[in-house]
């Protein structure tokens, strides 16, 4: 289970945030994420937010990735 | 004229007769329906295409449309897609008593309007009422007629191995917007339907001098149907994911809800099966409309046993299957 | 950003991996991943040797017949309101389902968040709101958030049918010894609530590889490659391949109101029996929103149908086709068992092929 879809928060209400998933927005619960802020892109699953997404994961999936390629260090520099 | 529909509008007597004459005649005016006859009488030729169509939606207002409109396009689509001209429609209403009179006023309005946008007449009607509770406020049956003529016979409606398949437009809005505007669903800005007639399309396309194998508008089960619905034992249908095109907002509405956009109602895009050498001048036809700007192919037909494809942008293959049953939100 | 290696890469080096290992397979136990494993076509890029096999994931499926027939009986209570996700419209009891009830004019009603049934309740003052808390962890936090928002808002005409479950108890129970399973895609929503530690047991205990999953292609094609890596070389981890959602920890935030609310409590899984400690109760303090204690609610004895694998299927350990009823008895139309309900089931998605 878990269909959840990222977002950007554009407004900070009571108890809700209002996310634009690109070419539309909603409002979703901030219970299960009270420190949510505007411009924070996050996940939201069924109407809640449950986690902040990382800006800067993708380098941290390419490393992971890249640890399993067969490459030396001196081919990834 | 009375604030609620009653009983007695519905009983053929006076009542019945202020309403046709306040309400419908003006809405509706023409030659044909202003004698009141029992029968429209029409000019139409040796070949007609007829169909009909009853509208039960819910909500009767939502953004993009109405019912009115709803009833003239879906019945006008269900014509032009058969290479008919659209001529003459019906109309026929039941109404719950206590329906506010000024809501029906705004949907006679509507259907007028989109009448007169499509090219087609109001020649005849008719109008029941229930008691309260009996429907949901308003249900309308629409019948249409169009015309055919040697120059404009009827199409073949068989795809042929080596088609292109053309969309003239983008998918899904109609049924995502429903269902959100029925379900409050919240989203900013609202969900708009396509709801549109494709009279001047579909005429744009057949005069163009091409040749068209088939034409349908993908309504309830949306293209996945209607796909499902052409191919036959010794064709295969293939759709390529990346060519679809879903506007960026009902695209995701569709996330959101976990829904996919090929099995969502239209009523506003048509799909056409063209033979490979014709398809460039359809998709000019249709790009030279604004019902069909943008038109784009979407897939082919192949030598094959029956089955419909779409092709992820991975170069994966998954079977696109008859929607089953009606089509719910998951969170799954 | 641009990703360095692109999904051809990740499929390449898969293939090159794989070559000449024995057969090997991946459970994933998420719906979600069930499902989009479909929508992507992912098992066509893997080579003939990789075998991607579903497990308990889907909630809708492992919902036991008992809650199910405990819904429809509260649905058929005078004055009820009953508020559900639109997963569980469709799952059969018998001959009955929500959606049959629903078509004969109950009220039943799909939502698309647990905040919806609270609306609900208020715009229905006069009648009792019902809502089926179905789900794992990703989902269970939120029946905490509406319980505790009705509790503070003293909404008194709401209640909960949980049904929810805990993920780790159902893979220990699974993956023990002899499962034939060779390593673990970990649901990776699931793992943004209660972090990817949860899922280290896995390689500690049941020595078991595995790899916390995001739901892209892009995303379970990685989680798939970190696998193969690892039982390539005998590695023995848990790795966090979805960390732009996973953190370590998880959301402590949501956990912790999960565990103020829930506490953790027996539950019988369909298809594999009860399970300790993997269901969620409703604390004592709350009890007057638990919907088994408002209303009395005569559990109905519903047997499964006649040839029905579903158990063993959800195990991994049989496929679609090993069973009577696939395709005769029991269709998408007309579905005799959860696998065959749920468009994720392990069934529903195999009648597509």
């Amino acid at each position: 289970m878990c269909l959840a879809v990222p977002g950007t928060i554009t407004q900070i209400l009571d108890g809700y945030a209002q996310v634009d998933y690109g070419g539309v927005s909603k409002q979703a619960s901030t219970r299960l994420f009270k420190d949510a802020k505007v411009g924070d892109r996050v996940l939201v699953h069924a109407g809640f937010i449950i986690q902040i997404l990382d800006k800067d994961y993708g380098y941290e999936l390419e490393k992971l990735i890249g640890e399993t390629m067969g490459f030396t260090n001196a081919d990834e520099v | 004229m009375e604030k609620k529909i009653t009983l007695a509008h519905g009983s053929g007597g006076q009542a019945y007769r202020e309403l046709v004459q306040e309400v419908f005649l003006p809405a509706f005016s023409n030659d044909i329906l202003q004698p009141l006859t029992d029968s429209a009488v029409c000019n139409a030729g040796e070949k007609i295409a007829m169909t009909t169509d009853s509208y039960v939606i819910k909500p009767l207002f939502f953004p993009g449309g109405d019912i009115g409109r709803l009833c003239v396009s879906g019945t006008v689509n269900d014509l032009a897609v058969s290479g008919a001209c659209p001529k003459y429609i019906s109309v026929g209403m039941i109404i719950e008593a206590g329906f506010d009179m000024e809501t029906l006023v705004r949907i006679v309005e509507s259907i007028a309007m989109t009448a007169k946008e499509a090219g087609v007449c109001v020649v005849t009607g008719d109008t029941k009422v229930v008691e309260g509770g009996g429907v949901d406020g308003i249900y309308i049956n629409t019948a249409g007629v169009g015309v055919f003529s040697d120059a404009r016979p009827p199409l073949a409606q068989r795809i042929a191995v080596g088609d292109r398949i053309i969309i003239s437009g983008y998918m899904a809005s109609h049924g995502m917007a429903i269902m959100a505007a029925r379900e409050n669903m919240g989203f900013t800005p609202p969900i708009k339907s396509d709801v549109t007639p494709l009279a001047a399309l579909a005429d744009r396309v057949l005069q163009s001098g091409c040749v068209v194998n088939a034409m349908r508008d993908p309504t309830r089960g949306g293209v996945a149907a209607a796909l499902c619905e052409w191919v036959t034992g010794d064709t295969d249908i293939v759709i390529y994911e990346d060519l679809l095109p879903v506007r960026p907002d009902v695209s995701a509405a569709c996330e959101i809800l976990g829904m996919d956009p090929l099995y969502i109602a239209n009523e506003g895009i048509m799909l056409l099966s063209v033979p490979e050498r014709f398809a460039h001048n359809v998709l000019a036809a249709l790009h030279s409309e604004n019902a069909g700007k943008n038109a784009v192919v979407i897939g082919e037909v192949k030598k094959g046993c029956g089955n419909v494809y779409a092709v992820t942008k991975y170069g994966t293959s998954r079977k696109i299957m008859m929607p089953r049953g009606v089509l719910l939100p998951r969170i799954c | 950003m641009q990703m360095r290696y692109r999904i051809e890469d990740i499929k390449k080096r898969i293939n090159e991996l794989a070559g000449g290992m024995e057969q090997i397979t991946v459970m994933e136990v998420c719906g979600t991943h069930t499902a989009n494993i479909h929508k992507y076509g992912i098992q066509e890029l893997l080579p003939d040797n990789i075998r991607l096999v579903s497990g308990p994931g889907c909630p809708v499926c492992v919902t036991d017949h008992k809650d199910i027939a405990a819904a429809l009986s509260l649905v058929d209570q005078e004055n009820v309101v009953f508020a559900c996700f639109g997963d569980m419209m469709r799952v059969p009891c018998g001959d009955r389902s929500l959606y049959s009830l629903y078509e004969s004019g109950k009220d039943v009603r799909v939502v698309t968040s647990a905040m919806d049934a609270l609306q609900i309740a208020r715009d229905n003052p006069d009648r009792q709101t019902v809502y089926f808390g179905i789900g794992f962890e990703t989902t269970a936090p939120q029946t905490a958030a509406l319980i505790e928002a009705a509790d503070e808002c003293g909404i008194r005409n709401l209640s909960v049918l949980s049904a929810h479950k805990t993920m780790p108890q159902a893979i220990r129970q699974l993956l023990g010894n002899g499962s034939g399973i060779d390593a673990l895609m970990c649901p990776g929503h699931v793992a943004t609530i209660i972090g990817a530690e949860a899922f280290d047991f896995v390689a500690d205990e049941l020595k078991l590889p595995a790899a916390v999953a995001g739901f892209e292609a892009y995303d379970i094609m990685a989680a798939l490659l970190c696998i193969l890596n690892m039982l390539k070389n005998g590695e023995l981890k848990c790795v966090n391949m979805y960390p732009r959602a996973v953190t370590r920890h998880g959301n402590k935030e949501a956990l912790s109101l999960l565990y103020k609310v829930f506490e953790p409590c027996d539950a019988v899984w369909r298809g594999l029996g009860e399970i300790g400690g993997s269901g969620l109760g409703i604390k004592s303090q709350y009890k007057y929103f638990d919907a088994m204690h408002r209303f009395d609610i005569r559990p109905a004895d519903i047997k499964e149908a006649a040839g029905c694998i579903c158990a063993s299927i959800l195990c991994g350990k049989s496929m679609p086709t090993d069973c009577v009823n696939f395709g005769r008895g029991c269709t998408p139309d007309r579905p005799l068992g959860p696998c065959m309900v749920s468009a994720e089931g392990s069934c529903a998605a195999y009648y597509k092929l």
